[in-house]
């Protein structure tokens, strides 16, 4: 079992979603990223997402765009995001890096893979790569046994769906919506039925991502998924912030929120004993 | 050399619309190691139906011959073929021929790609196009198109270029498109089309993207080049009447590629013709301001297509700079990159201020005002055919095919700060009255 199957074996023995909550590295700076990811970790996220800064984000939308200009304006690297992971997988918890593949392929895929597993990281989600273009990449990861995450869309057909899913490891990304990154007043209910789609082809659990801000959308998509990712609404904490503190701060109060959210959509255990309990 | 007859006997038929190469791309869209797809699985779909209902278009007569209709009474094909003995002075004496692309409607080779994607785009059942541009060209000819077409148009456009090229911006509007200027990362063509892919992504299930040029995801690079192969089909006739044989060389700027791309590859098969591709040097790609892609860039990953990019040590894209907005790219059709690492032909970038004096050339030798983006193509054959001559050949035998892919009205603005041909009250009073249209909120 890899550190992701585990952790969503773990929620899932708890009768809940796990939290996936993403940042990128850099902002509003190393340390004010790693302090922003401790503090999402210690208010109850499961798996970590690292994003790696990149100049065309074309999957994101203005929210991340804001914060990923900023990091690379103020000088961040791949090597950082790799220092980023280290110290967040540090933590315990499992922490994988998000990355547009051109950085991934001017670094080396080799490469990546060998400094991704030396730093502790989990494994890598790639939004712009296709299966059909990742037989080195998927290699690579499997040779240091870090698990490469594939996106599904509502656009997918079965046969896109199976295939996605042959390559996976760890989770399938569900990406919930046709369209890009942004905390949304509603997640699309074309969620679900893409979670119940993918649950034809394959065991691994799913996690939606795209759209969720809150709480109360967290428990929603908990309701029918296996995890629950949230991006923007956590850069969003951070750009809005005044200080790096009051960032990592504000980073903490939003991930205990959708760590209740996440428990409330399956109710078995009620935030407050989970958090006895662990 | 081959005999006349020999060549016609291989020539292409000048009247078909859509052509092209059986073999290249492979069906995954590989040109050798370049191409295929790099998208989010979003776009898999809509990527896969357009590859479906583009081989179909261009098995159906009906497709190809309303297209081949339109390319003659509404675009204006075929352009001419104009022999410019006025240049060969420029070029170490080597005989000019221009590929006039710039009297195609619209003002430039844009519009074949547009309209034949329109009309796929009719016959797919979508509603609503988008496209991005950088000088305007693009965006220009697919207005015009979707105007024609009864089709809903939003273009993409980096807030730089809307202020460089603001005349097409007021013909993109005329027409009846939205602009909407992209103010995000260098604010040009990149950004343009990132924004383009982001609405696709968002909307793909309504609307078509109209790439402007032989580049993004497969099958983009294969269809816009059999949109825009008429143009050396075309040009290959033309100078076989003219001349009696092939030329020496086929010369034509690259940005993205696609007027290079349609004028190469009805010579790709011939291989006594040269292939010489120019791209932008800017202030000299020594400097690091440049848009030269091939000439000072290394492969990678950008917009869909593995590619070569203008990248820096992280693989994130490079800022590009270049004195012609449509040249202003980081990236370069993929199928360009395979002809160049092939060596089926060549690179080379010329530099603002040589392709200026290109421009200026063209304006007082020939009385065309080319586009700064054709000027750069006009320079390059200035340097090849003065070093074939230095090399000993002999400059009368030399024919130099260059690909005149637009007219430069667009650039006049560019062209009157770059020559200072008005004066500082004309300037000023030009200012004013751009300043008298932003408060009237004309937008730019």
């Amino acid at each position: 079992m890899s550190a992701l199957a585990d952790a969503f074996a773990a929620a899932r023995a708890e009768g809940r979603a796990a939290l996936v909550g993403y940042l990128p590295a850099g902002y509003p700076s190393y340390e004010g990223a790693v302090a922003a990811f401790a503090a999402m970790v210690e208010a109850g996220v499961d798996v970590v997402e690292v994003g790696l800064p990149y100049s065309d984000p074309l999957m994101d939308g203005p929210t991340i765009q804001e914060a990923v200009d900023a990091a690379l304006r103020t000088g961040t690297r791949t090597a950082d995001v790799l220092r980023t992971v280290a110290a967040v997988a540090a933590t315990g918890v499992p922490t994988v890096v998000m990355t547009y593949w051109n950085p991934v392929d001017h670094y080396g895929v080799e490469r990546f893979a060998a400094d991704l597993a030396a730093a502790g990281g989990a494994g890598a989600i790639t939004p712009d790569l296709l299966p059909e273009e990742a037989a080195d990449w998927i290699a690579a990861a499997t040779a240091r046994r870090l698990d490469p995450v594939f996106l599904v869309a509502p656009s997918s057909s079965q046969q896109r769906l199976r295939r996605v899913a042959e390559v996976t490891r760890g989770f399938v990304y569900a990406a919930s919506t046709m369209g890009v990154t942004g905390a949304r007043e509603s997640v699309s209910n074309r969620a679900g039925e893409l979670v119940a789609r993918v649950r034809e082809v394959t065991d691994l659990p799913v996690a939606v991502g795209l759209g969720v801000g809150s709480g109360g959308q967290a428990a929603e998509v908990a309701a029918y998924a296996d995890g629950v990712i949230v991006g923007s609404a956590f850069v969003r904490r951070l750009l809005d912030a005044p200080s790096e503190s009051a960032g990592a701060a504000a980073v903490g109060e939003l991930a205990a929120e959708l760590a209740a959210g996440v428990r409330s959509g399956r109710p078995v255990l009620t935030p407050d004993i989970w958090r006895r309990n662990r | 050399m081959t005999t006349r007859t020999q060549v016609e006997a291989t020539a292409p038929d000048a009247t078909v619309a859509v052509g092209g190469e059986a073999t290249r791309p492979d069906a995954s869209g590989h040109f050798g190691p370049y191409g295929g797809r790099f998208v989010p699985e979003a776009l898999v779909v809509a990527l896969d139906e357009l590859t479906t209902a583009y081989a179909d278009a261009r098995a159906d007569p009906a497709f190809t011959g309303e297209l081949d209709r339109l390319l003659r009474t509404y675009v204006g094909r075929p352009t001419p073929l104009t022999d410019a003995r006025g240049l060969a002075e420029h070029a170490g004496g080597a005989r000019i021929l221009l590929k006039r692309e710039d009297l195609a409607h619209t003002g430039s080779h844009k519009l074949n790609n547009a309209l034949g994607q329109a009309l796929l785009t009719r016959r797919m059942g979508k509603t609503r196009v988008i496209a991005e541009t950088g000088a305007g060209q693009h965006g220009v000819a697919t207005a015009t198109a979707c105007a024609f077409l009864g089709l809903e148009c939003v273009v993409y456009m980096g807030e730089e270029d809307t202020r460089r090229q603001a005349l097409n911006v007021v013909r993109m509007r005329l027409l009846g498109a939205t602009v909407v200027p992209v103010s995000t990362g260098s604010r040009t063509l990149k950004d343009a089309i990132t924004e383009a892919m982001r609405d696709w992504v968002t909307n793909v299930e309504t609307t078509h993207y109209v790439i402007g040029s032989v580049m993004g995801p497969h099958p983009f690079p294969m269809m816009v080049r059999d949109f825009q192969r008429v143009i050396g089909v075309e040009a290959r006739g033309q100078v076989l009447d003219l001349v009696g044989r092939l030329p020496d060389v086929v010369v034509a700027c690259v940005g993205g590629g696609s007027n290079s791309i349609g004028i190469f590859s009805a010579f790709v098969p011939d291989d006594g013709v040269a292939l010489l591709g120019v791209e932008a040097a800017g202030d000299g790609v020594a400097t690091g301001r440049h848009a030269a892609t091939i000439v000072g860039g290394s492969p990678g990953v950008l917009h869909g297509m593995r590619t070569y990019l203008l990248q820096d040590d992280d693989g994130q894209t490079l800022p590009t700079h270049s004195i012609s907005a449509g040249l202003d790219y980081p990236g370069v059709g993929p199928e360009h990159a395979w002809l160049y690492d092939t060596g089926r032909a060549s690179y080379r970038a010329v530099t603002d201020a040589w392709a200026m004096a290109c421009f200026q050339r063209l304006c007082e030798a020939e009385g065309i005002i080319p586009a700064i983006e054709s000027a750069h193509a006009f320079a390059g054959a200035c340097d090849w055919g003065r070093e074939q001559v230095a090399a000993g050949r002999e400059p009368r035998e030399l024919v130099v095919l260059v690909n005149l892919s637009g007219r430069g009205d667009k650039d006049v603005d560019t062209a009157a700060r770059w020559f200072e041909l008005l004066s500082a009250e004309e300037i000023a009073a030009a200012e004013l009255a751009k300043a008298a249209a932003d408060d009237e909120g004309t937008g730019w």
